[in-house]
């Protein structure tokens, strides 16, 4: 902030926007001022320390097992806390299958549902339909899982799985004993979870694009789908990219329903029914009862490697989402 | 609807064929579809909450601590105290650092050092809650010796702030300047301004952040498996483990016992009940308008 503003910048001011500095300085009370000034900005320096102490702390906390194996520690199977052998690929790979197949089952879901809401909904319903959806992200996780454990697991071991097992048994990804629990419970909990964030995000991106490319478009005599697939989602196809990758984001570091239905077994199988461990899970699971130096340093490297991979997924869905809804307001989506 | 060839002067407009008609309709539908594959679920999560959770919710479950295993009975009592003493605890860290922050972003934040700081939040905002967990646990309970409520809260605490930071700054900036300059204009100095003048403007939104956030946290299980710990007994101390709704409901989930099952869903119930609350009171809050002084 400068001292008193020359003349030119009055007719800026006189254009009223939010961000422009006030015109006229603030009485000179320099100490109080001061004082406040460092206040704030110490809770802001908080936010800045915060960041870094995660790093610190996950960084030093994980050295022992990095020392130890290396980055051999990612592509080992052998998870054995007795003889102090430590690898992270089944809990790597369940942390993979199962948010990709999240993804599969819940990005034509997610994008239909706001494709409905943004160009097909009677507006009365508009609103109705997109608090609810919201409300499914407010729902707690230890909740999904719950339900998971005692209605859509025994529903997926009674009816769903059979019938998966008997028309697509061929593929060798439905095979094998339907206990209900496994990968695949898992996966569908987790799409469950993610088709609120990536149809809001998606719900937002369509709204960003400019009335008028749909007017051209139907203008041209389109039908209502080529007007919503040439004109709006072919404009927006960057911004829903980076709301699916802000859904994967969310599904990687998904703990509790995930912990609940996925079996807990750090084996890598082809079938989908078969039990798994995801990276969240096995520190979930295991971190309380880590009794030696090494197995408590192996876990934190596993949530260091966590960390690290949902900072790079959330930057990189961040730029994609802005490179759609740029000049537009800024919303939260806590 | 037939669509005959309509003559606008010498053009003749093409009736839209059969297949393109058939396309946009099957498209509506896939849409409508998708909607109710997704409403499904939420119906259903809600319907069994309330059908398992109603008959298992008496005075007994309110009122007592967990019975041992085997014994009927026995309530959640300490552990819905102890997700309010361990949000309390939170938010006494987290509301005034995330408010203080976002006034430092809307106020003196138009530089590069505020882009790093609204980075940092956004950063923040997307570490997974078990990570704040292994860092609340390396930072307190190894401090302390033990596991604690103080922990918990702390770990609740690092998730709420840039929630908070994020929608404070945004409140805060849609206050008009010439609310600002008004004041200035009697001379009253920066800081009364800020707080007693835009802060005040924005209240409701600012309310509005933090309820969110909290709204946030209030289920959150996994930074509290090793930090609050969980506890079957009554506990005020600060530094002694602690019981939380969310993790209660987990380990009763996970139990093989059917009495155990049924506390889980009245536990989840009373949980889901004070979020959707708290939501919809924020959901209230913002359709009556933010800003009552803003133009």
């Amino acid at each position: 902030m400068t001292g008193p503003q020359p003349v030119e910048k009055l007719e800026v001011v006189s254009g009223a926007r939010a961000e422009t500095a006030p015109l006229i300085k603030a009485g000179d009370s320099h100490i109080s001022d001061g004082f406040f000034h460092l206040a704030v900005l110490s809770c802001g320096v908080c936010v800045l320390a915060l960041v870094g102490v995660i790093v610190y702390e996950l960084i030093t906390k994980s050295s022992l097992s990095w020392h130890a194996f290396g980055w051999k520690f990612f592509f080992r199977s052998e998870w054995d806390p007795v003889n102090e052998q430590f690898g992270a690929w089944p809990f790597v790979y369940g942390t993979l299958v199962s948010s990709l197949l999240a993804l599969v089952l819940a990005v034509p879901l997610a994008v239909g549902v706001a494709v409905f809401i943004t160009e097909m909904c009677p507006r009365r319903l508009k609103g109705v339909l997109a608090f609810t959806t919201e409300l499914l992200a407010a729902i707690p996780s230890v909740i999904y899982g719950l339900w998971a454990i005692f209605v859509m697991v025994p529903l997926l071991r009674e009816y769903v799985e059979p019938l998966l097992a008997r028309y697509l048994g061929w593929t060798g990804l439905f095979e094998g004993t339907p206990y209900g629990i496994g990968m695949l419970a898992a996966g569908i909990i987790l799409a469950i979870m993610v088709v609120p964030i990536v149809s809001s995000i998606t719900r937002e991106v369509m709204t960003a694009v400019p009335q008028q490319q749909r007017e051209a478009v139907l203008a041209l005599g389109a039908t209502r789908w080529e007007m919503i697939r040439t004109g709006v989602l072919r404009n927006a196809r960057a911004g829903i990219l980076g709301g699916v990758i802000l859904g994967l984001g969310r599904a990687l570091g998904e703990t509790m329903a995930v912990t609940m239905v996925i079996g807990n077994r750090p084996e890598i199988a082809r079938s989908l029914f078969a039990p798994g461990y995801t990276m969240a899970s096995v520190i979930a699971n295991e971190f309380s009862e880590a009794t030696s130096d090494t197995y408590l340093s192996a876990l934190v490297e596993v949530g260091l490697a966590l960390f690290l991979v949902t900072i790079v997924v959330n930057i990189l869905a961040q730029l994609l989402v802005w490179s759609v809804t740029r000049g537009m307001p800024a919303r939260s989506h806590a | 609807m037939p669509n005959p060839p309509a003559q606008t002067g010498q053009f003749a407009i093409a009736p839209i064929s059969l297949r393109r008609r058939g396309m946009n309709g099957f498209v509506t539908l896939a849409a409508g579809a998708a909607v109710v594959l997704v409403l499904l679920p939420l119906g259903a999560i809600f319907a069994y909450l309330i059908y398992k959770g109603v008959g298992a919710i008496n005075w007994a479950f309110l009122t007592q601590t967990p019975k041992p295993v085997g014994e009927a009975g026995g309530g959640m009592a300490n552990a819905i105290a102890g997700s309010g003493y361990i949000l309390a605890i939170a938010s006494t860290m987290g509301v005034p650092i995330g408010i203080g922050a976002g006034i430092y972003l809307a106020e003196y934040g138009r530089n590069r050092f505020g882009d790093l700081i609204r980075f940092t939040a956004d950063v923040l905002n997307g570490v997974p809650s078990i990570v704040v967990g292994i860092v609340a646990y390396g930072i307190v309970v190894l401090g302390q010796g033990h596991f604690s409520a103080l922990a918990g809260g702390v770990a609740l605490a690092i998730m709420m702030i840039p929630t908070i930071t994020r929608t404070t700054e945004e409140m805060l900036l849609l206050v008009p300047n010439a609310v600002k300059e008004a004041a200035y204009g009697l001379g009253v100095s920066r800081w009364r301004t800020t707080l007693s003048i835009t802060l005040r403007t924005a209240t409701s939104g600012v309310i509005t952040g933090v309820m969110l956030a909290f709204a946030r946290v209030a289920g959150e299980t996994a930074p509290l498996l090793f930090t609050a710990f969980g506890n079957q007994y009554w506990n005020w101390k600060m530094n002694q483990p602690t019981a939380a709704l969310s993790l209660q409901i987990f380990t009763y989930a996970i139990s093989p016992f059917d009495e155990w099952h049924r506390q889980a869903w009245a536990g989840a119930l009373i949980l889901i009940v004070l979020i959707v609350a708290s939501v919809s009171a924020v959901r209230i809050a913002a359709s009556r308008g933010m800003l009552k002084g803003a133009n």
